[in-house]
């Protein structure tokens, strides 16, 4: 009796090896179901228009095409699609964050089936780039937003500028800045992240990764430029991170009228109109360095792997991604298509709106590497700190973890 | 002879009904324990079963490199100890003080409604987590309830959740670290580092944990205080015992069991502290918020690096189960 817990360990060491056998995957790929599909739907919600939106889309695309379509939207979409992929039941259609692409498509979570939706040129070509790993076009961009130079006209006016003066280039914007600087009045507000900060390294000719992500190149000249760049403008107070003007974001403090200028996407003017009414401002192109350059953000339409209604699942997003039903979905919760076919009537419906969509020719996507999560907010982390750290130094420490991450 | 075999029957009878929760715990704890334990030994991308044969085996490598590669893994993990250690050296004796405080507070007999303030000072623990953690955001925020408090009376209050800089650092007034710290220290992160302190942001933290748990210890500290016998502290009354001597000489040591428990409870729910850093910061400003149980969690569903993320948690569970060992023996040798 005095090994009775021992046998029952071993018991259960033997059972879980049997169990164990059962966790053999089939062979090949997910057996593909005939008939009328039943399509699961996550979608990382910006809030209730878009939520009711995708969901009338959805509802009426299952009753044309005869399948079932049900849209839930995630509390915390990472986690919860990391824990379906372990699982083994993912939802069959999910948004993708650009910059958690790599890393579902490098552990084979997603279909490859760019290629499969209707003319997959039409989408704009830096944003198929961001969905492509290793010469495939994974999967169909849902739309994008865009930074650009958002400018407080009051304070411009004040200042004595005219619209011709709107900065092209940095040493225009150095010089337009130290005009606007005043009491209380900061010329720029910007991000302390690589999602802001990231653009003047785009401008500057470099990035955290060369095109295809394969090679790191965080500690190029061009890098540097960028970064002593932004650090003479924190310096000389032309430009401050939100925090220091004690406002959770950029878009705050300029609603305030604490900054004159920010850089952001084309999200601010839905919070602009919400809690900041009165405020008078446009969008331009941020002012080019060696060349034009701004950052884009964008989602695509992921389809699992392991989904067993991929054919229904393709001409789901097919239906998704057309260029009427994009602007439906522009109209409903302010994003841009993804679709060039759709930019006219964009621009027509939304005419302010033309730096932000024109950014898309010259927009660099999110880091396209897998793993790189942590180097990344270790980058930011070393951006929040620009004025009193040496940029060549955290350069060099972007480039060794980038180089480590990428060799994993 | 008979009485061996009656004992054995009587043991046969006695595993017999004990069955139903051995194997409940050995399906639920103890095998899922040895899961886990298999997937720290590989490198499971998290995609279906972790158990088929295709999944990488490589031994301890995950553990490795938290310990000894010079790279960013181990240095996240060597913040996240520096953080969470912090951080209990604060929390656990807080909150062991002010629950004792506040027990002995509710126990008087001079204290008038006190179910009222039992209730009041156990009521924190009973509210959401995620509740209390949403408040408190709201009140350390840059135009929060603590920042205009401050404000009125003339002190300029820092930004508590963008606040990176350490406490000691700041105590001492130091921005730069002198020649004899700027080294690399153990584990790769310099001595400067390790000796920050707790950042403003994580005190912000600590003083909401120490807020919520100190209810639930109280009540604790009031059931063992009820518990001791009003003829002892007579007995030391009339031996001439003054206030604080009674507490001291015979409260103090009659609460010796509940002090241990409090102080593991305590030390062991510290350690692995999620749920106020998921909700408040997860991670920042500039990592000072993170802690082992967050880093595991992130770097599992997040890097989709399920090994690495397991091990973490394991080496976790090692510093937890030796501290507490550490712990009973240092209070047993005080009892001898």
């Amino acid at each position: 009796m005095k090994h009775l817990p021992l046998a029952a360990l071993a018991v259960l060491a033997l059972a879980a090896t049997a169990c164990g056998s059962g966790f053999e995957d089939k062979p090949a790929a997910a057996p593909q179901s005939s008939g009328p599909a039943s399509l699961r739907i996550l979608i990382a919600s910006s809030g209730d228009p878009e939520t009711t939106a995708v969901k009338q889309a959805a509802d009426a695309w299952a009753k044309e095409s005869g399948n079932q379509a049900t849209v839930t939207p995630a509390q915390d979409i990472h986690q919860q699609l990391g824990q379906a992929f372990a699982g083994g039941t993912p939802p069959d259609v999910f948004y993708v964050d650009a910059s958690r692409f790599a890393d579902y498509a490098s552990v084979g979570a997603l279909e490859p089936y760019g290629d499969k939706i209707s003319n997959p040129d039409d989408f704009y070509p830096s944003l198929r780039t961001t969905f492509t790993r290793d010469g495939t076009f994974y999967c169909a961009p849902k739309d994008f937003s865009t930074l650009a130079l958002i400018v407080n006209d009051g304070l411009w006016k004040k200042a004595g500028l005219a619209a011709s003066d709107v900065p092209t280039t940095w040493e225009q914007f150095t010089e337009v800045a130290g005009k606007l600087k005043a009491e209380g009045i900061t010329p720029l507000a910007i991000g302390d992240t690589r999602d802001r900060i990231g653009a003047f390294m785009v401008q500057a000719g470099g990035w955290i990764t060369s095109a295809d992500g394969k090679q790191a190149t965080g500690d190029s000249p061009e890098n540097l430029k960028a970064l002593e760049y932004v650090k003479t403008l924190l310096k000389d107070k032309l430009a401050e991170y939100p925090k220091q003007l004690s406002a959770s974001w950029s878009g705050e403090a300029f609603g305030k009228g604490k900054a004159a200028m920010t850089i952001e996407g084309n999200w601010i003017k839905g919070a602009l109109k919400a809690d900041y009414p009165d405020i008078q401002y446009t969008a331009h192109p941020l002012p080019a360095g060696a060349k034009q350059g701004t950052l884009s953000f964008t989602n695509c339409w992921g389809i699992a792997a392991k989904s067993v209604n991929k054919t229904a699942a393709v001409a789901f997003v097919e239906a998704m991604t057309r260029a009427d039903q994009q602007l439906t979905f522009a109209k409903a919760f302010g994003v841009m298509p993804s679709r060039q076919s759709a930019k006219d009537a964009y621009v027509k419906e939304f005419p302010t709106d033309t730096a932000f969509v024109d950014g898309a020719a010259y927009a660099q996507g999110p880091v396209n590497a897998a793993k790189m999560d942590s180097v990344l907010s270790d980058f930011d982390a070393g951006l929040q700190q620009l004025t009193s750290k040496d940029p060549k130094a955290l350069l060099a420490r972007l480039q060794k973890n980038t180089q480590s991450a990428l060799s994993d | 002879m008979p009485t061996r075999r009656s004992r054995a029957r009587d043991d046969a009878t006695g595993w017999l009904f004990v069955a139903p929760v051995v194997v409940i715990l050995a399906v639920f704890l103890l095998l899922p324990i040895l899961m886990a334990m298999w997937v720290s030994l590989t490198s499971w991308n998290g995609q279906g079963s972790p158990f088929r044969s295709d999944v990488p085996f490589v031994g301890l490598d995950n553990y490795d490199r938290l310990f000894t590669r010079d790279d960013l893994a181990r240095e996240n993990f060597m913040i996240s100890i520096r953080n969470n250690a912090y951080y209990v050296a604060i929390v656990v004796p807080l909150q062991t003080a002010l629950a004792l405080g506040l027990a002995l507070i509710v126990n008087s007999r001079l204290l008038k409604g006190k179910s009222f303030f039992r209730s009041a000072f156990y009521f924190p623990s009973v509210t959401s987590s995620v509740a209390i953690s949403v408040m408190f955001l709201f009140i350390f925020s840059n135009s929060g309830a603590l920042t205009q408090l401050l404000d009125f009376f003339g002190i300029q209050g820092p930004q508590w959740f963008s606040d990176a800089r350490g406490v000691l650092h700041l105590l001492l007034g130091m921005d730069t670290p002198p020649a004899a710290l700027a080294g690399a220290g153990p584990f790769g992160l310099s001595w400067w580092e390790w000796l920050a302190g707790p950042s403003v942001a994580m005190c912000a933290i600590i003083a909401l944990v120490v807020w919520t748990t100190s209810g639930t210890f109280m009540l604790m500290y009031l059931a063992a205080l009820q518990d001791i016998p009003v003829t002892l502290e007579e007995a030391a009354k009339l031996d001439g015992a003054g206030r604080w001597q009674r507490f001291r000489y015979v409260t103090l040591p009659m609460l010796r069991p509940t002090m241990f428990l409090v102080l593991t409870l305590g030390l062991i729910g510290s350690w692995q502290v999620f749920d106020q850093i998921y909700v408040m910061s997860q991670g920042a400003p500039a990592k000072t918020t993170l802690t082992p149980a967050f880093l595991s969690y992130r770097t599992a569903f997040r890097d989709f690096d399920y090994g690495a993320g397991t091990a973490i948690s394991f080496v976790l569970f090692l510093i937890i189960v030796l501290l507490t060992l550490f712990q009973r023996r240092v209070m047993r040798e005080r009892r001898s």
